[in-house]
């Protein structure tokens, strides 16, 4: 029997002695250094998990379910292995952008919107409650075993008078409390050294006093755990506590439900409140996760390691007495009368729900004050806090406010329906409500997709759907809401049952709300999501929170300037939530960061308002923050110009890889004429090979019958006259031959290099013609062929180069002499004016030209007809020569001829207009434009010029 | 940052065996109401299948050991940003 004064003076003391640790902690930081910032304090912190339900309900979970009690312990343990992805990024975005809560975290994530804010909270208030009620449940129960060492007690506070009620003063002294550890100042980094450290030792008491019952009951009580165990199994029903699906409930139903408590508890360890304020807000060095991926689950391991001896040991021991499972920890040792051990297990019991307690009211406290409360209350134009001076008082008062009415509305909560469950059951439904903010936040950090409306749609589908299914029931059970509704449906629609909802049957209560709850939230976040658009802020903070590893390192992103605002404007806001000495500290921090002298010489540009908003996110969230920084820099709301400057780095990228491409484009298409301009430098090459060789198998031929018809003539003195005669002329005709060849030559190369002396001045065609003809008579009488000519009195002038011209003529008239028929050859020549040009025919009626080689006969040193069985009958440059003539003076030479019935060479001659008669060269623009038809001449590389 | 990333697929790879250990075909197996060594067969496999887990995750994470340069927290907030990885 442990007397009333006993118990409540040591747990006083023991409260104290926790008070001491966190002074002295926060003492330590206050000097720099700081008593957590190593690894292992932050694992013992991150065991505040294990709170009242681990120490009394694990135990009574493995009465009722056999290992019923693991999930809850075992799921973390493979959510810890991710943390080094998933914990660490969200440590990381915290830091970068100043966040203190959940709520601020999600709401930052989409927008920094304060609905998302103030949805969170209020979802992770409601959601808690019954989990704090559990505490006080738990607190009120030892303590009433503990001072009447009554060990049937089934549970404190039968609805007693209120004043005589244990929990209600467990509330309020731990409200008082946590008022005292949490909220003594208001720190803009939100962080309580102090309160971790008090927590960590808090973590080691619960795991000595849980291992020292433990110890005791199995070594002490029993003999071992095989006795205990084995004495156990002879106990009726117990064996099948020993496996899965033993109690009757169909083996598929436990599985079920030992999944969606592992589910749950996985998402229970990164989203509840109080994880997220120690592993993340109070997070001092992100390395120390490393530590505590393996070092937490270890401690779960330990503390749970006792629990199926302690539950079965009970079992034997308290066979036949109506002994609450939940309180065989301390009940065990009592009724063996160990007093001391009864006490350290009551003393470990307070840690694990104050501890509790404490964590999780501050981080609430913190949500509703930043995301719920201030935002409200900025918002409330009668209140005119935009005007108060100093804030700082109206914030840990609400913080304060917030702390105490949970802890009363905690009570309440287990005033009206704690009495319905068991710990463990009250527990996985606040598991479950806070399991509702993981789509939002794990979506939010890995698909920048998610939107601040999809985030709200998912989060209120997903609560609902829990307070249908889970709240409801629980309610129901405790009269508080007519049972008719969870056994008949409500309005007796039966699809509506909340634990049979849509007739989903078989599934106990957790698992059927779970699958519902996480359906509607995943369905909905998705869905909105994907219909809906992303504001420029969302689509901001999504890459700042989605790429934090690669912004990180650049800085914070910072905001793009946006109005105008004066540093002391910023400096009075800092003030107002801060205080004057501490915004004027942050200054100066900030000024000393920058290497100015002073915070006088900072200059108000984004950097400085980006600082100020996070450092008031520290002190009112992120949403707040956004709000007032917002309302003194009188920056316009984000439009479309913003959006376009956000858009601005990626429209850069975007033009420079446009750059990249066109100049791309143009060193392809450089490539492209190099190696066209390269093929033509082979071709011409290979023509002026062509050409060389040509020439000098032109200039052999008559010099071979020169030098042959020579020999002969020297080695044969007696030849007769006649014979000498007649070899001296072919001799002197090759001579000609070779003399006109090498003529030709020069003339082509002269021509196609441009270096000939052009004489041009105006030419009468008729007279050209006439010429040619007259020159060209003697080649017509010797080869008795008749020669028409028909030339009109009147032709129009052109500008020319008359002896040019008359080459031409005379080229194509012995052309035309030389390959008539043979006999009764028929030549006629034509000189026409007609618009624009001057047009002259020469037509011969010899075996005409294929027209494959209509073409060729333009080419130098090629001939019509057959080369090799036929003896050349010229040189083979005339009409090469003649067409580059007629290009020069803007017209064209071209020929018609159909096989066997003679051929047509023509050429025309651009007119001059009566002003330009009389002066000047051919304009280029002209023969281009004239010669453009002919210009398969041209492609040959000659360009007529 | 090549170690954190050969890390964190070993620490996935050990997430998935843990799902695999406490799941139902592997659980089957030690489904028997039958004590080794005086413990419950069950009870048995599940603590030492966790302490595997555990010691697994303590393996990876301290034989890769050294700090990673990432950033330490405090009242200022990033100091030493991480690189990108």
């Amino acid at each position: 029997m442990l007397r009333d004064w006993v118990v409540i003076s040591v747990a006083c003391a023991y409260l104290g002695l926790l008070f001491a640790i966190a002074y002295y902690a926060d003492r330590r930081a206050d000097r720099g250094r700081s008593l957590i910032a190593n690894p292992y304090i932050y694992s013992l912190s991150l065991a505040v998990y294990a709170t009242a339900w681990t120490f009394y309900g694990s135990v009574g979970r493995a009465v009722s379910t056999g290992i019923g009690f693991l999930p809850i312990y075992i799921g973390p343990t493979i959510m810890c292995l991710l943390w080094w992805i998933l914990l660490r990024k969200i440590i990381l975005i915290s830091k970068v952008h100043r966040i203190t809560s959940l709520a601020d975290f999600i709401a930052s994530r989409y927008g920094k919107s304060a609905l998302v804010a103030g949805l969170v909270t209020v979802i992770a208030v409601i959601g808690i409650l019954p989990y704090i009620s559990l505490q006080l449940k738990a607190i009120s129960t030892a303590f009433t075993i503990v001072h009447s060492h009554d060990v049937e007690v089934v549970g404190a506070g039968h609805g007693g008078p209120f004043l005589s009620d244990t929990a209600l003063y467990a509330a309020l002294i731990l409200a008082a409390f946590t008022i005292m550890f949490g909220t003594r100042h208001l720190d803009a980094s939100e962080r309580h050294e102090g309160m971790v450290a008090a927590i960590a030792f808090e973590s080691l008491v619960k795991l000595v006093a849980f291992l020292a019952v433990g110890g005791f009951v199995t070594w002490g009580m029993f003999d071992g755990f095989r006795d205990v165990f084995t004495r156990a199994r002879e106990l009726p029903g117990v064996q099948a506590l020993f496996v899965i699906g033993g109690t009757g409930d169909g083996q598929t139903g436990v599985l079920a439900s030992l999944y969606s408590a592992t589910f749950f508890a996985m998402l229970a360890i990164m989203f509840l409140p109080r994880q997220c304020q120690v592993a993340v807000v109070e997070n001092v060095d992100v390395n120390h996760v490393k530590t505590a991926i393996w070092l937490f689950p270890l401690y779960m391991l330990v503390i749970n390691l006792f629990v199926p001896a302690i539950a079965f040991g009970g079992m034997v021991h308290f066979a036949g007495t109506p002994v609450d499972p939940d309180t065989y920890v301390l009940t065990l040792p009592l009724s063996r009368g160990q007093n001391g051990l009864g006490l350290l297990v009551f003393i470990g019991g307070l840690s694990a729900a104050t501890g509790m307690v404490i964590v999780e009211t501050i981080a609430l406290s913190t949500m509703v004050c930043n995301d719920l409360a201030m935002p409200l209350l900025l918002r409330w134009p009668a209140l005119r806090l935009n005007e108060r001076k100093n804030l700082t008082g109206l914030l840990l008062g609400i913080r304060r406010g917030a702390i105490l009415v949970m802890l009363l509305l905690g009570y309440l909560y287990f005033r009206i329906a704690g009495e319905a469950y068991a710990l463990v059951s009250i527990g996985l439904i606040s598991f479950a409500a806070v399991a509702q903010f993981a789509p939002a936040c794990l979506g939010g950090l890995f698909w920048k997709g998610g939107t601040r409306a999809g985030a709200l749609a998912g989060l209120s589908a997903g609560f609902l759907v829990w307070l249908y299914t889970l709240l409801v029931p629980a309610f129901a059970k405790s009269g508080w809401v007519p049972m008719s509704i969870v056994e008949a449906g409500p309005f007796g629609i039966e699809a509506l049952r909340p634990l049979q909802l849509f007739g989903l049957t078989g599934l106990d209560q957790i698992t059927h709300g779970m699958i519902w709850s996480m359906l509607a939230n995943v369905g909905a976040y998705v869905a909105f999501s994907l219909s809906t658009t992303q504001s420029a802020v969302e689509h901001s903070q999504a890459t700042l929170f989605v790429d934090v590893f690669k912004h990180s390192a650049a800085g914070t992103g910072s905001l793009f300037w946006r109005g105008g605002v004066s540093v002391q404007e910023l400096r009075a806001l800092l003030s107002r939530f801060l205080g004057a000495d501490k915004a004027d500290d942050v200054l100066e921090g900030y000024a000393r960061d920058r290497r100015l002298r002073s915070a006088w010489e900072v200059e108000a540009d984004a950097n400085l308002i980006q600082f100020a908003e996070t450092k008031l996110a520290g002190a009112i969230g992120g949403a707040s923050a956004h709000a007032m920084v917002a309302s003194v820099v009188k920056e316009a709301p984000l439009t479309m110009d913003e959006v376009m400057s956000i858009l601005d780095e990626a429209s850069q990228i975007m033009k420079y890889s446009r750059e990249l491409e066109k100049t791309s484009r143009e060193l392809t298409s450089a490539y492209a004429d190099l190696s066209s301009a390269n093929e033509q430098l082979k071709e011409l090459d290979r023509m002026k090979d062509d050409f060389v060789s040509h020439v000098s198998h032109e200039l052999r031929t008559p010099l071979t019958s020169i030098r042959s018809f020579s020999e002969i003539l020297h080695d044969h003195p007696q030849l007769d006259a006649a014979t000498r005669t007649k070899y001296l002329s072919v001799v002197i005709q090759e001579a000609e031959r070779l003399t006109r060849l090498i003529n030709q030559v020069l003339d082509l190369s002269k021509i196609e290099a441009g270096r000939v002396d052009w004489r041009i001045a105006v030419v009468s065609p008729r007279e050209v013609v006439e010429h040619a003809v007259a020159a060209t008579s003697q080649l017509f009488a010797e080869k008795a062929a008749t020669l028409e000519v028909d030339v009109p009195e009147e032709v129009p002038p052109i500008l020319a180069d008359r002896d040019r011209l008359v080459q031409v003529v005379i080229n194509l008239l012995s052309n035309a002499a030389k390959f008539c028929a043979d006999p009764g050859g028929r030549v006629s020549i034509s000189l026409r004016a007609e618009p624009g040009v001057v047009r002259v025919d020469v037509r011969d009626n010899g075996m005409g030209i294929a027209a494959k080689d209509q073409e060729l006969i333009f080419e130098k040193f090629r001939q019509g007809g057959d080369t090799l069985t036929t003896k050349p009958r010229g040189t083979g440059l005339g009409l090469p020569i003649s067409r580059e003539i007629i290009q020069h003076f803007g017209g064209r030479l071209w020929v018609e001829s159909e096989p066997g019935r003679g051929a047509t060479f023509s050429f025309v001659i651009p007119l001059r207009r009566q002003a330009e008669v009389g002066g000047g060269d051919v304009p280029d623009d002209r023969a281009a434009a004239l010669g453009a038809p002919g210009t398969e001449a041209g492609a040959t590389g000659t360009e007529p010029r | 940052m090549k170690r954190t990333h050969v890390r964190n697929e070993r620490l996935v790879a050990l997430a998935l065996f843990g799902l695999l250990l406490f799941n139902y075909p592997l659980l089957q197996m030690f489904n028997a109401p039958t004590l080794v060594l005086g413990i419950p067969k069950l009870y048995l496999y599940l603590f030492v299948a966790w302490a595997v887990v555990i010691s697994g995750a303590a393996l990876i994470l301290q034989v890769s050991g050294a700090d990673d340069g990432t950033l330490r927290g405090g009242q200022g907030g990033a100091r030493r940003p991480p690189p990108p990885r």
